[in-house]
């Protein structure tokens, strides 16, 4: 079982199947935990995440005591997404996290999204869901790299199965990496992946009374998009109350509306992630420069 | 549901600690949950039940949960409020001008073994 992720049989694909799993894995496992006996392949195309819990056993003492253990219990998810996050900053990557419920619309706006930014910026996306890899297809039909990670019967992305998805996917240096996450409102608002920030897409169609249902969602996104904006004469959606509720869980929520159909409201939204983007390079070029003004200090004190 | 992903999280920490504390058998473990957190403690100790029973460690361990509240900051009052869920205007001022300062946390806080 790898970190939090066990509810899972989870697989990312395109992944060469070996058994002395030198695969992709990049980190060291000092974290104790075995991905040996408890891997199991369904095809080559595929990590497959093992079941199971390996038992440890350890002679014991006969007399009860007390043990402070003082551990989050989403310790392991977060060191992993720790390790995305510096990943990402090292690389100047903006990696967004893209949630919202089944159908609102995510690999619509993704695909337009990369016919509109492909030309300027490479941009790369992990598409996340429990069955198929339709998905990714889609966004590859664009022209642009994607990988399905399928989570089996898991209800959300962890960070483990992202830092797998980075290895296998190699996102170009100073890219937009979209991760689609596993259509849900409740789960992916726990787990940290190591993006610079949640998105959260709400459909209109889909009541606007969704932010005070599921606030942790809201709670942890820093931009709310309104989508299927073109469908707004059809539906009794009350766009300003909707914002009303996301700002009720979370004051500091940026809210766009758009249409991933006709492609009303994408200027905001393109912009909204070109400066994403350019801070991100320019924390780069930053870490860049001090790594160079350190070399030649160094030549120049020699 | 994502309870039972958390719950194979927490058999992992206690694997892991009963490795470093050498312990083999644990009768009781704490977790504190926050009533802010995404954790539904029925929920949670629905899934311990089924986790913990399929491994010796924790099969006979008990699991009690303790809740912290909601703590929340409210700009407009510059005061420190209890709150009971995200969604709770500030109880001083009724406005929502409310950050989130406690009450989210999923911890292991101790056990007790043998
Ligand atoms: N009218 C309208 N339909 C849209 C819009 N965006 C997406 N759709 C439609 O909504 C349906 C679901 O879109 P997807 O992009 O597959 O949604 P998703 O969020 O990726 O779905 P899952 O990955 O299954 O959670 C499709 O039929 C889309 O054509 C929009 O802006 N307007
Ligand atoms: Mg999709
Ligand atoms: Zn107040």
């Amino acid at each position: 079982m790898c970190t939090v992720c066990g509810c899972g049989d989870a697989k990312v694909e395109g992944h060469a199947h070996s058994h002395d799993h030198d695969h992709a894995h990049p980190h060291d496992h000092d974290h104790g935990h075995d991905h040996g006996p408890d891997h199991h392949h369904d095809d080559d195309r595929h990590i497959h995440y093992g079941r199971g819990i390996a038992g440890v056993h350890v002679p014991g003492l006969s007399q009860s005591r007390i043990v402070q253990i003082e551990r989050d219990i989403l310790g392991h998810n977060n060191d992993f997404a720790g390790r995305n996050r510096a990943w990402a900053a090292e690389h100047g990557v903006l990696a967004l996290n893209l949630v919202s419920s089944p159908g609102s619309g995510k690999t619509t706006l993704l695909c337009r999204t990369a016919e509109a930014l492909k030309a300027k910026v490479p941009v790369a996306v992990i598409e996340g869901d429990q069955q198929t890899s339709f998905d990714a297809d889609r966004i590859r039909a664009t022209g642009i790299p994607a990988l399905q990670v399928n989570t089996g019967k898991g209800c959300h992305l962890d960070a483990h199965m992202v830092e797998s998805a980075i290895a296998r996917l190699a996102p170009a240096d100073d890219s937009v990496l979209f991760i689609e996450n596993v259509g849900n409102l409740v789960c992916p608002a726990a787990f940290d992946l190591g993006e610079a920030y949640k998105v959260a897409i709400l459909s209109v169609t889909e009541g606007e009374d969704k932010p005070l249902k599921y606030p942790d969602m809201f709670a942890a996104a820093g931009l709310m998009i309104l989508n299927k904006i073109d469908l707004l004469p059809h539906t009794d959606f009350d766009v300003a109350r909707c914002i009303d509720f996301a700002r009720r869980v979370n004051p500091d929520i940026v809210v766009l509306q758009l249409s991933a159909r006709t492609g009303e409201g994408f200027d905001q939204w393109l912009a909204w992630i070109t400066e994403g983007r350019r801070r991100a390079v320019a924390e780069r070029i930053t870490a860049l420069e001090a790594k160079l003004a350190a070399a030649k200090a160094s030549l120049g004190t020699a | 549901m994502h309870e039972m992903s958390l719950t194979e999280g927490v058999v992992r920490i206690l694997e892991e600690q009963a490795a470093t504390h050498g312990f083999s058998r644990i009768k009781t473990v704490w977790l504190e949950i926050g009533e802010l957190s995404t954790v539904v403690p029925d929920s949670m100790e629905f899934c311990f039940g089924a986790v913990a029973a399929g491994n010796p460690l924790t099969k006979d361990a008990r699991l009690e949960i303790i809740r912290v509240p909601g703590t929340a900051w409210c700009m407009d009052c510059s005061a420190s409020v209890e709150i009971a869920t995200r969604t709770d205007p500030c109880p001083r001022c009724g406005g929502y001008q409310v950050t989130v300062t406690a009450g989210t946390e999923m911890r292991i806080k101790e056990v007790e073994v043998e």
